[in-house]
């Protein structure tokens, strides 16, 4: 095998990523800083995705990804837009003050 | 092969240990543009960590598309929208909610970690061994699947491309 390291450290390193990612979503507020915590835990699960491809021997997991990253740069797309929409109408992207549909 | 193994190692104590780093640098920022180049490089150790896993077409893509493209519209709209710092709260007592979130966040932690440590890796082993990817070429493989056996999700994300950018159009149009 070429690669020494267990896949159990890149589970464990995707792991911690996905889960930063996932506090950095809960904790701010900042839209924008929201979306990148987002798109951070996206390429943690690629982390995984390919580590297991790698051990398993297989390229099922390399072409996930690939179609991931096509859904990552899509919502980019369209998550940008929208940033730019709200802060022309509403003069503000912080999570808290964005709040019409709530109840 | 020790040398070879030690120096795996070495570069992936090394990047991963970096990776956590600019991830926690992200979330704790103050300013979006410090924590946008946090997460580039984070993106480039992951790239890394992709070629310890012998996918170099997956580490380009990432440096091409994360790195590049997206990281490069994120910043394009936080200078856009000018952004001001989030005001840090000088408050003994940090919110209920972020305490409820980060021992939720935990939790998901434990999951995870328990999911992948006490369990073997299921699935079952391919026929892609490094030998025969690098007979053909990494690349070469992975186009021959991507045009075969994956045909239909890829045509399914060309659409999905389309539908991205024509929305991205109707959204930043200004109304009239």
């Amino acid at each position: 095998m070429l690669s020494s390291v267990p896949p159990f450290y890149y589970f464990l390193v995707s792991a911690l990523i996905f889960i930063i990612g996932a506090i950095g979503v809960l904790v701010r507020r900042n839209a924008i800083v929201i979306f990148m915590c987002i798109e951070m835990m996206l390429s943690a699960v690629n982390l995984s995705f390919i580590a297991a491809s790698h051990y398993l021997n297989s390229l099922d997991g390399v072409l996930m990804v690939f179609f991931v990253m096509t859904v990552a740069a899509a919502e980019a797309a369209v998550g940008l837009a929208i940033l730019v929409l709200l802060y022309r109408g509403r003069g503000t992207i912080k999570a808290d003050e964005i709040n019409l549909l709530k109840w | 092969m020790i040398v070879s193994s030690l120096f795996f190692w070495i570069v992936f104590v090394l990047t991963a240990l970096t990776a956590i780093f600019a991830a926690i640098m992200v979330i704790t920022r103050r300013n979006p543009i410090h924590s946008a180049m946090f997460l580039v490089l984070n993106f480039l150790c992951i790239a890394v960590l992709y070629l310890l896993l012998n996918a170099q077409f997956i580490a380009i893509i990432q440096v091409m598309i994360y790195a590049g493209a997206i990281m490069m519209l994120v910043i394009f709209v936080i200078m856009l929208l000018s952004v001001e710092e989030e005001h840090r709260t000088y408050r003994i007592q940090p919110s209920p909610s972020k305490v409820i979130g980060i021992i939720v966040a935990a939790i998901l932690f434990a999951q995870l970690i328990y999911g992948v440590a006490f369990r073997v890796l299921p699935g079952e082993i391919g026929e892609f061994t490094p030998e025969k990817i690098d007979q053909l070429g990494h690349i070469k493989t992975i186009a021959g699947l991507l045009f075969t056996r994956f045909l239909f999700p890829f045509e399914v994300a060309s659409i999905l491309l389309l539908v991205g950018i024509i929305g991205a159009v109707i959204l930043s149009k200004k109304e009239r």
